[in-house]
């Protein structure tokens, strides 16, 4: 019966003081509880590109250069890196460091990571342009290409050596230990060595992952002082804002907008919001609608779309309306590019094209993947029905949009996309090139919108080594895209963060949402 | 007894059947499986390699039969996220649920009992009243909004100023309202002791029980309320049965009356509704669990469902079924312990 008294006893206790009996008293190590909305798919970096897998991989590997706040190559595992000619780069690696296992980092470790990239089915057509990776001396390695590839440095951020001799052989199950299982019980997804800041002392996924400081970690100029982290996924939102206004977690991501004031004006917990690059848009398809492969219709219902108003009051501030693809910082961002809201217009070029009598469409749109994601399309609905065009919209959780979007049945869909290489033709030839089945070029162009100009102009860029020219030229793009109204942006999405007190976030955010929690200060 | 058994083994086998078809019936409708496990941007010849590896392009029947054919060996396939088999994650959940349930179980019984029998003694009292009252609320508010405000409360803490500061008795007020919080708001803490098995226990240290509180409170305020009701009901009729008024005119005291002829005859229905209502419990665990990130199986059901993790989904569902069979099944073996007229092969006494 001491039991039923203890439980009893705590239950009233809890229920009468609330804060009687005060959580743990403070630890001699600093300790940061993070709240994150996933925790990490796996442990093997190469089984899932996603953005839970790359804030994985900014805590327990190193990338050999990585961005800075402002789209810059930061150095890190490669201390510098020269054109040796127009389809080699050489870079020069650290001599100092050491893997989780204890393993020295040599270049043999870049080019095993590289060759093990390109077996990845998430990462293989990213990598693709590289053809061959040689370890020339234990600090330098060249990268060789087919083409010159402009792109060769972005590419790198997502090349965080492995430790290959923890990775090679066989498991006593008689499994080769570098293999990449997806969904399976593979050698990697379980065990992990990595050069990070952070190794993986206990996990269990799903609840939560421990992590404690790389007692030899070669960064020690890095001014991190974090000791341990404890990362717990809360998926609901709620929860997390919950969690960390009571003191649960010390920093959380993704805050809900509807949670921003709230959490804007509690005692002793910071609110720091980021811009984003993910592009949200709309897609119309011409292949069912033809009114849609008249340009003055796609023009029209751009016109009709307020999208300030949207991030303005459905974001609440939270999203930075969009004109073109590129974000700022971007090499293809074009300053000239604004949203263009103008009801008049739009009617006037409905009545030109001759459609001044409308007609109706039906739309499809997530309900849980971006923010307000539903509500921003109902918005949209609302703001065609003013040009006469009436859409009928469906809403539908993730899981079942996707299959729904690939079956192109519908006749406007809504689609974000972040582009994995930091880089505006990524945008262009997954969003708006003319649709082939055969090279992929255009997967996700549920429109099947086409102009052969803009494609080519891409395609030059893309080989185009100076960078000057290269940036013209994707201005250039955006230019021609917007004036054809290709694609309907909306806005980019932010990101916003929340942390208490003394939890410096800010210097290791940037718009890519992977914080270098490596460098973060805490300050009791 | 053994007929009884064998028969309810024979029920829970169809229920496990009937549910596994419908279950793999709907995966159509949950969505893609290879959507989560891939980057946007993966080629359409990469997915199509998968669906092939995980059998998702084979017809119905084929998959089904391929599915039962594991099952009936115990393998209830390997879950997509977890990577792990379905049964070992769900073996992992189940205690975290098993303890809320209990948690919540504990304080409906020690709070509906006395609650239920003394507004059947004194119905006009204006404790009664109030019971009845606030029960009516508890049985109206979603069981989401009671966690939401548990967790202002008690968690987050809530300044009132309601009252003017500048009295005595305003400010004695607000600060009587005024919580600071800092009770868990999530999750079950890291104090757990280890049990056996995949059991880690939040009930044997006061941190694990602080964890445990506010989500077993919020589970309970569902059940509560109808336990009281029912108690209430039950009491009353049985106290103006003859054998009480019978009792009464022996001359035994009311307390003996109350609380060892009367409530055992209260208890008999009670119980019946209570063996279902467990098995209801179990289904309520998925919002608690989400809204206090319990790492439950209502959650990982959940977190499955968004991410159409099929295997473990058709596994909970059948997990979730067999439960019921055997809740309901311990109730009837109770029910026929108690009220021995009751015949457990269903002939009609």
């Amino acid at each position: 019966m001491t039991f039923n008294k203890t439980l009893m006893a705590t239950l009233v206790g809890a229920a009468m003081t609330g804060s009687a009996l005060l959580p743990m008293t403070a630890l001699a190590e600093t300790t940061l509880r993070v709240g994150y909305n996933a925790d990490p798919e796996t442990l093997d970096i190469h089984e899932q590109l996603s953005g839970g897998m790359l804030r994985f991989s900014h805590l327990s590997f190193d990338p050999l250069v990585r961005w800075t706040k402002d789209f810059k190559f930061e150095p890190r595992l490669a201390t510098s890196w020269e054109q040796v000619d127009e389809t080699t780069l050489r870079m020069t690696l650290r001599d100092d460091v050491t893997f989780h296992s204890g393993n020295p980092f040599t270049a043999e470790d870049v080019a095993w990571t590289i060759e093990r990239l390109k077996e990845s089915p998430d990462y293989r057509a990213i990598f693709e342009p590289i053809t061959q990776v040689e370890a020339i001396d234990d600090t330098t390695v060249e990268i060789k290409t087919a083409e010159p590839y402009p792109l060769l440095l972005n590419l790198a951020t997502y090349v965080f050596p492995m430790d290959s001799q923890f990775y090679s052989g066989t498991t006593d199950g008689g499994d080769e230990k570098s293999e990449i299982v997806k969904a399976g019980n593979s050698f990697a997804s379980r065990n992990v060595s990595g050069t990070g800041p952070f190794v993986v002392t206990e996990r269990r996924q799903g609840v939560r992952v421990d992590f404690e400081r790389f007692d030899d970690y070669w960064d020690e100029e890095s001014p991190g002082n974090v000791d341990r982290i404890v990362l717990t996924p809360i998926s609901e939102n709620a929860a997390r804002v919950a969690a960390l206004l009571s003191g649960g977690v010390d920093f959380i991501d993704a805050v809900p907008p509807n949670d921003m004031d709230r959490v804007r004006e509690a005692n002793g917990v910071n609110l720091i919001e980021v811009p984003g690059t993910r592009i949200i848009g709309f897609q119309l398809n011409e292949e069912l609608v033809e009114a849609f492969q008249d340009p003055r219709v796609r023009l029209a219902v751009d016109y009709a779309i307020n999208q300030e108003g949207i991030a303005d009051r459905l974001m609440r501030g939270f999203a930075t309306p969009a004109a073109q693809f590129s974000p700022e910082g971007y090499s293809g961002h074009n300053p000239d590019l604004t949203p263009r809201y103008d009801v008049e217009r739009a009617l006037e070029l409905m009545a030109e094209a001759g459609y001044e009598d409308g007609f109706e469409v039906d739309m499809i749109a997530p309900n849980n993947r971006y923010v307000n994601d539903a509500q921003i399309a109902q918005a949209v609905a609302n703001m065609l029905a003013r040009i006469n065009i009436k859409v009928n919209l469906r809403t539908m959780p993730l899981a079942q949009y996707w299959p729904e979007y690939d079956t192109r049945q519908s006749d406007i869909a809504m689609i974000g996309w972040h582009a994995d290489t930091e880089d505006s033709a990524n945008f262009f030839q997954y969003l708006s090139a003319c649709f082939d089945e055969e090279t992929g070029a255009g997967q996700y162009n549920y429109g099947s919108y086409c102009n052969e100009e803009i494609d080519a102009l891409v395609a030059a860029a893309d080989t185009e080594t100076d960078t000057e020219k290269r940036q013209e030229m994707l201005r250039e793009a955006e230019r021609m895209l917007y004036e054809d109204a290709g694609y309907i942006m909306l806005h980019w999405q932010n990101l916003a963060y929340a942390a208490r007190e003394g939890v410096d976030v800010e210097p290791v955010l940037n718009a890519l949402d992977f914080p270098y929690l490596g460098d973060l200060v805490v300050k009791e | 007894m053994i007929a009884f058994l064998t028969k309810r083994l024979m029920h829970a086998i169809l229920v496990m059947f009937v549910i596994s078809v419908l279950a793999f019936a709907i995966q159509g409708n949950l969505g893609d499986p290879i959507q989560q496990m891939v980057g946007q941007s993966v080629p359409e010849s990469e997915r199509e390699a998968l669906r092939e590896r995980f059998g998702l392009n084979d017809p119905f029947h084929t998959q089904y039969l391929r599915f039962a054919a594991n099952a009936l060996q115990g393998d209830f396939g390997f879950s997509y996220f977890y990577r792990e088999p379905a049964l070992d994650v769900i073996a992992r959940h189940l205690p975290a649920t098993l303890e809320l349930v209990f948690g919540a179980t504990l304080i409906i019984v020690l709070l509906s009992v006395p609650i239920g029998v003394y507004s059947a003694i004194k119905p006009r009292s204006p404790i009664s009243r109030f019971f009845m009252g606030v029960s009516i609320i508890g049985i109206s508010v979603p069981v989401f909004l009671t966690a939401i405000v548990l967790i202002q409360i008690f968690s987050i803490g809530m300044t009132v100023s309601l009252f003017p500061q500048d009295t005595a008795w305003g400010s004695w007020l607000n600060g009587f309202l005024s919580t600071e919080g800092g009770m868990p708001s999530f999750g079950r803490g890291q104090d757990l002791t280890h049990m056996v098995g995949y059991w880690d226990s939040n009930l044997f240290t006061l941190g694990g029980l602080r964890h445990l509180a506010l989500p077993s409170i919020a589970l309970a305020s569902i059940m509560l309320p109808l336990f009281i009701r029912l108690i209430r009901a039950e009491m009353q009729e049985v106290l103006q049965s003859e054998y009480v008024k019978f009792a009464r005119a022996k001359g035994i005291s009311l307390r003996r009356i109350y609380f060892v002829h009367a409530l055992k005859n209260t208890l008999l229905p009670v119980i019946t509704v209570g063996g279902v209502q467990i098995g209801t419990m179990v289904a309520y665990t998925i919002l608690t669990e989400t809204v206090f990130q319990w790492p439950g199986m209502g959650l990982m059901f959940i977190d499955a469902i968004n991410r159409a993790d099929i295997p473990l989904i058709v596994a909970y569902l059948m997990i979730v079924g067999v439960i019921f069979v055997v809740t309901n099944t311990l109730v009837d073996l109770v029910y026929g312990m108690v009220n021995p007229t009751v015949k457990l092969t269903g002939k009609p006494a």
